[in-house]
């Protein structure tokens, strides 16, 4: 079975950049959920308002937060693998 | 309603759960200390890990309970989907590579890292235990409502099965027998809900659904000044006639057989609708449509009344692409059925009627959650549906048995790794929800009764075969996850309650034992609280669970993580307020007083959701007691 080796005491040199990097993304991604929970709450007619191709907010917002989430994901991994990679030398 | 068994699904059936069994035979021979019983001996790579995470994450309440959901409700459900992923996205960026750093095997072992105070782990313990419950009642009563059309079961022999199974794999083999059956089962559900998806595309949108779904009768009737109500056609005789609140509904006999019709207007016109309806007689027999359970008069339901495609009405629409499908929804009027319940004499009559509804109204929030003013949304409606996206939001990333996933890899590169892969299988598979549950809700298969079936009963409409598969999965989806939980919580009464805070002396070989009667004893329990709610829409207790955990398990993990002034009693009584004031709102709330038997707008609280209160609150108790309590506030650093 796909086993790996276990590191248990790990020393990173990259941890505190890397909070700070989600903390970062989180607050974006934070903002834009709140968008569309505000809409709903506060201006719901607006979420049938038809925005392109034929299809209206709601779907386009909400299928943009799912796929929003999994693009950011990748820059952070990607990101972060740098960081450590970096600062993780020695 | 009752269903066909066919010999395909049983053996198709018994074939995933010997793969299941046979894999928690093949590790619990390698499983002997407890490292490999609580974290699989942290050795799973990271991909494996990742799918599942899928597997643990999109439980029955994701593939049974929001198919159903977005069935009946529309987009209302598909808000579910975009709360649960979201919640990832705390997971991933705020708190898998710390907690990670900080834990052994439990959630519990990370919060308490900085401190070793007994008040932690007592309240973590507890917390985690009382969550894992919460999460794990739908999954057994998603179980009990599979079993019913696969197997001819009743509802509680399906929950006895499950819970059997699943204490079995759990008490052999621990956590990586659970992974790897949590790896299968989620590689498998995204697979053949895509394979689902397309069938539904393929078959487009058509007005007959099938040539023998059931014909619902429409007779003219003339409403006259005095509100009497006279048919037009006079075979048929009024039995009875009901209003409840500005509905009418009207019984009319014809060959000794009597029917419930729900009175339309359109315009000056009038005319009835048949309706399904439930009898529950004086001496307790339920009849189905006026009959017997076994008669099969009982109908699935579910349909389009009208179809527009480029502004021209059309029969059906042929094969969609996955845009033009809901497009064409949008556009588009569909036929739902809505329940009301009343008495009629010594009958007590739950009636599913008709109700019309616009593409573009199912297509945005609105139908579950009344949110616009003209739908004449209150106050607490609004409170409830902000609540609820709170809590999914903050949910994710305080789940026990998501959490403990973060220990079964070698390193936080493999933990953050192993994350991504679950947010792009999960998002995947939450895109696919949308079109699973639109399809179920267009093409006459939906069971009045349970919500829960919409998916499965969708599959068996494409055939037999699919069915059987797709119910086989989410079968195996419901072991998966109960077999995680059961690990989370057994980890919390040995691992955290008896063996850190008890301090009981163990050997290595003593602490596993204690592992496996502890998931014993909480496998019995999850049966018997399975067959007691049996009937709830699987998702709505899943956001129950996850509001429990955002308002319980959250603060303490952030705060812990990101503010040093945090203290052990802090976390301790922050845990113990959201506990208390999560599962009391709950239990106060309009939905558990329909449990009750009461009626639900007399509930104390006029919340379902109780993340919008418990949260906050439980935030301001761990600021204030951390701030009350600093001189105890040992420092240790844990950056690193």
């Amino acid at each position: 079975m796909l086993h790996e080796s276990t590191v248990m005491k790990e020393t990173d040199n990259a941890a505190e950049r890397k909070a700070k990097l989600g903390v970062k993304l989180f607050f974006i991604y934070t903002i834009i959920y709140t968008g569309f929970v505000l809409i709903g709450l506060f201006k719901p007619e607006l979420m049938g308002l038809e925005l392109m191709a034929g299809q209206n907010i709601a779907i386009i917002y909400g299928f943009g937060l799912i796929v929003l989430a999994i693009v950011m994901g990748f820059i952070y991994n990607y990101a972060c693998t740098r960081l450590e990679n970096k600062l993780n030398k020695n | 309603m009752i269903y066909e068994v066919s010999n395909l699904a049983v053996i198709i059936f018994l074939f995933i759960v010997g793969l299941v069994l046979g894999l928690s035979f093949y590790f619990a021979r390698k499983t002997k200390s407890a490292a490999s019983y609580y974290a699989a001996g942290g050795k799973i790579h990271w991909a494996v890990n990742g799918i599942a995470f899928a597997g643990d994450y999109l439980s029955a309440a994701s593939f049974l309970g929001i198919c159903g959901m977005i069935a009946y409700s529309g987009y209302d459900g598909f808000l579910y989907s975009i709360g649960y992923l979201a919640g990832w996205v705390v997971a991933l960026f705020l708190v898998a590579e710390p907690l990670r750093r900080l834990g052994k095997y439990t959630f519990t072992d990370a919060l308490d890292s900085r401190f070793n105070a007994k008040s932690i782990k007592l309240a973590a313990s507890i917390s985690t235990l009382i969550v894992s419950v919460f999460y794990l009642i739908p999954q057994m009563v998603g179980a009990g409502d599979l079993v019913v059309p696969l197997l001819g079961l009743p509802h509680w022999m399906g929950v006895v099965i499950v819970g059997s199974i699943v204490i079995f794999i759990v008490a052999t083999a621990g956590m990586t027998s659970t992974t790897y059956v949590q790896f299968i089962k989620g590689a498998l559900l995204v697979v053949f809900s895509t394979i689902l998806t397309f069938y539904i595309l393929k078959n487009g949108l058509n007005l007959n659904p099938s040539n023998d779904y059931h014909q619902f009768n429409k007779i003219g009737a003339v409403v006259e000044p005095d509100n009497t109500i006279k048919v037009s056609d006079s075979t048929y005789v009024i039995a009875s006639t009901q209003l409840v609140g500005n509905l009418t509904f009207v019984k009319l006999e014809k060959d000794g057989t009597g029917i419930w019709y729900k009175l339309g207007t359109n315009g000056d016109e009038a005319f009835l609708e048949e309706a399904q309806f439930i009898t529950v007689t004086a001496d307790g027999e339920k009849l189905y449509n006026g009959a017997p359970k076994s008669e099969r008069k009982f109908y699935q339901v579910g349909h389009l009344s009208k179809i527009i495609v480029d502004g021209v009405e059309v029969d059906k629409t042929g094969p969609v692409g996955p845009f033009e499908f809901i497009q064409a929804i949008e556009k588009s009027e569909i036929v739902r059925f809505t329940k009301k319940a009343f008495n009629d004499g010594d009958d007590k009559v739950t009636v599913y009627f008709q109700t019309k509804t616009l593409g573009k109204d199912i297509m945005k929030p609105g139908l579950l959650y009344k949110l616009s003013k003209a739908s004449g949304a209150t106050f607490w409606n609004r409170l409830n549906f902000l609540s609820l996206m709170l809590a999914l939001f903050l949910g994710t990333s305080a789940l026990p048995h998501i959490l403990i996933r973060y220990y079964t890899v070698p390193s936080q590169r493999a933990a953050r790794k192993s994350t991504i892969v679950a947010i792009s299988a999960i998002g995947f598979f939450y895109i696919l929800t949308l079109y699973m549950g639109l399809g179920a809700m267009i093409n006459g298969v939906l069971d009045v009764e349970s919500s829960n079936m919409s998916a499965p009963l969708l599959a068996k409409y494409f055939g037999v075969g699919i069915f059987s598969i797709i119910s086989a999965i989410a079968f195996a989806t419901v072991l998966g996850t109960v077999s995680g939980l059961i690990v989370a919580s057994s980890g919390a009464i040995a691992h955290d309650f008896i063996d850190n805070y008890l301090k009981v002396e163990m050997t290595d070989n003593e602490k596993v034992k204690a592992g496996k009667i502890s998931a014993i004893c909480v496998g019995v329990v999850a049966i018997i609280l399975g067959i007691l709610f049996k009937g709830m829409n699987v998702s709505f207790l899943v956001g129950l669970a996850f509001a429990v955990a955002a308002s319980a398990n959250l603060p303490a993990i952030l705060f812990l993580l990101f503010w040093k002034k945090t203290t052990a009693r802090g976390i301790a009584w922050s845990i113990i307020v959201g506990i208390v004031t999560s599962i009391g709102i709950i239990l106060f709330s309009p939905t558990m007083w329909e449990r009750y038997g009461l009626i639900p707008k007399d509930a104390p609280i006029p919340l379902d959701n109780p993340g919008i209160i418990s949260i906050p609150l439980s935030v301001i108790t761990l600021v204030v007691v951390s701030l009350l309590t600093q001189k105890y506030n040992a420092t240790k650093d844990f950056s690193k």
